[in-house]
């Protein structure tokens, strides 16, 4: 497995042995827009896949950030803490906000590669994307 | 889903999208919230320079028929009698229990009243106005777009198409002609920048709005950081800052309760209201600074010293002035002082915080 994976709330995540990284897509942080604050809510929880384990917020609202993969969440971006707008402008990269190690990684199986997600994102209707946005 | 019916489009829709808005629905509406610079940045250049707003979606009311300011009293505890042509007046309409049904801002004219209120609550008021006159008349002005140009930039823009702009002062108004268009111009906003709203017909709005955007200095501003500017400048937004269980007093809006009404009465929910001016109230708007980076949005509870839940936060976010998280919300009076501090519940958790003075960044109106 290379590269990263996807799921349909905009996550990414790239595993590296039982350790897998995750954060969000540029569409998503683009989507949330300027990005002031971080938290890793779940750290050093046991959490399933599709549990809200991190919230991102932005000037204008508070968006959950659900697992892409089951685990214990071992550690999170700390660097974040005083930048959070690393997460704009490079969210696949050093804006990455936890990592969690993997308890089945038969999960990953279920999750877009960069080509369906692109394809997956060609099929969302401009900002509509209210899942990602809590008032 | 199916059950919307398509959202609302203002005059300047096509110019939002030309220049890349991000839109949503809002009351009805759809609306930019924010155009390709992102929210914080629109927010500073307000700040810095001045912001074109649409807010189109808001409602235009004019009272006519003599009498009307005299009648309108009995909805608000406002004084609209004393206006002379030319002066306007923020008021609020209220419940006979003594809460805020609404809150407006009246322009006197020569010969009428134009009331503008907010964009949700524009069917209930005209409802409520019509009930309540007698002899005068309220008509929803369609035909009408607002524009708003905000900031301390705003001045010299407005006054390179039309001097006589810079002579009107704050809470004031009258009729500019713009682009060879008479508009009815007021020095006001809800930004707490110096600036202007401009009443404009429909079918000038979209000439108006891009000779305005040519000036350098002017850059169009979304919903986002409208909100943003308006917690900032400590403004109550209705639906979250004010409701019809929430009294002025509360609101610690008692300025737009005029002298002579608080002698004479005469309006929904006086008794309450009254009482309230002359015994206090059991709790008040305040501002909040979380001392941490987390900020804390709307209905979060605020948590005192003794673990009791003393208050709820009403308006939450993130200020691009002060890069720094703020809030307001309403808690028990005991409370309410400047500088005390409390904890409020995000995620769960208790976060500090501090009661903190409005505005939250200084007001520069030219009064």
């Amino acid at each position: 497995m290379s590269g990263l994976r996807y799921t349909r709330d905009h996550e990414w995540v790239v595993v590296d042995g039982s350790t897998a990284r995750v954060g969000i897509s540029d569409y998503a942080q683009d989507q949330l827009g300027d990005i002031v604050f971080v938290e890793v809510t779940a750290l050093g929880e046991t959490v399933s896949q599709g549990d809200v384990v991190a919230v991102v917020e932005s000037v204008k609202a508070a968006s959950d950030i659900y697992t892409p993969v089951s685990g214990s969440v071992s550690r999170w971006n700390e660097a974040l803490e005083a930048a959070p707008e690393t997460v704009n402008e490079d969210a696949a990269g050093a804006g990455w906000i936890f990592e969690i190690t993997l308890s089945d990684a038969s999960e990953l199986d279920g999750l877009m590669d960069q080509k369906e997600y692109m394809t997956f994102l060609s099929t969302i209707q401009g900002p509509s994307t209210g899942a990602m946005t809590r008032e | 889903m199916a059950e919307h019916p398509p959202p609302r489009v203002t005059p300047l829709h096509d110019l939002h999208v030309r220049l890349g808005a991000r839109m949503t629905t809002f009351a009805g509406y759809d609306m930019p919230v924010q155009y390709p610079g992102g929210i914080r940045s629109e927010h500073l250049h307000v700040r810095d320079r001045a912001g074109l707003f649409d807010v189109s979606h808001m409602g235009q009311v004019r009272i006519s028929g003599p009498g009307g300011a005299r009648e309108l009293e009995a909805l608000t505890p406002a004084s609209l009698q004393e206006l002379a042509p030319g002066q306007m007046r923020y008021g609020l309409f209220t419940t006979p229990a003594g809460g805020v049904l609404d809150d407006f801002m009246a322009v006197c004219r020569d010969d009428h009243l134009l009331l503008v209120v907010n964009a949700a609550c524009v069917a209930q008021d005209v409802e409520l106005v019509q009930a309540g006159l007698v002899s005068a008349r309220a008509e929803l002005l369609e035909d009408m777009a607002l524009l708003a140009l905000q900031g301390p930039a705003a001045e010299g823009v407005l006054a390179g198409m039309a001097p006589e702009a810079a002579g009107l002062r704050f809470m004031s108004a009258g009729e500019i002609e713009l682009l060879g268009t008479p508009c009815l111009v007021s020095r006001s906003g809800y930004t707490g920048e110096d600036g202007f709203e401009i009443s404009v017909p429909n079918e000038r709005a979209v000439a108006l709005a891009e000779a305005l955007l040519e000036h350098p200095d002017v850059r169009p501003v979304g919903l986002g950081a409208r909100d943003s500017l308006r917690l900032e400048a400590g403004l109550c937004l209705y639906g979250h800052d004010l409701s019809p269980s929430i009294t002025p007093v509360e609101a610690a809006l008692t300025w737009s309760i005029g002298k002579r009404r608080r002698a004479e009465g005469g309006f929904a929910g006086e008794q309450t209201i009254l009482r309230q001016l002359a015994d206090g109230a059991p709790r008040r708007r305040v501002g909040l600074r979380p001392l941490g980076r987390a900020p804390a949005r709307e209905h979060s509870e605020i948590v005192g010293s003794d673990g009791r839940v003393i208050g709820e936060v009403t308006s939450g976010g993130f200020s691009p002035s002060l890069n720094a998280p703020v809030a307001m919300g309403y808690v028990d009076v005991n409370s309410s002082g400047e500088g005390t501090e409390v904890d409020i519940r995000v995620r769960g958790t208790p976060r500090p915080a501090r009661v903190s003075r409005l505005p939250f960044v200084p007001a520069r109106y030219k009064r």
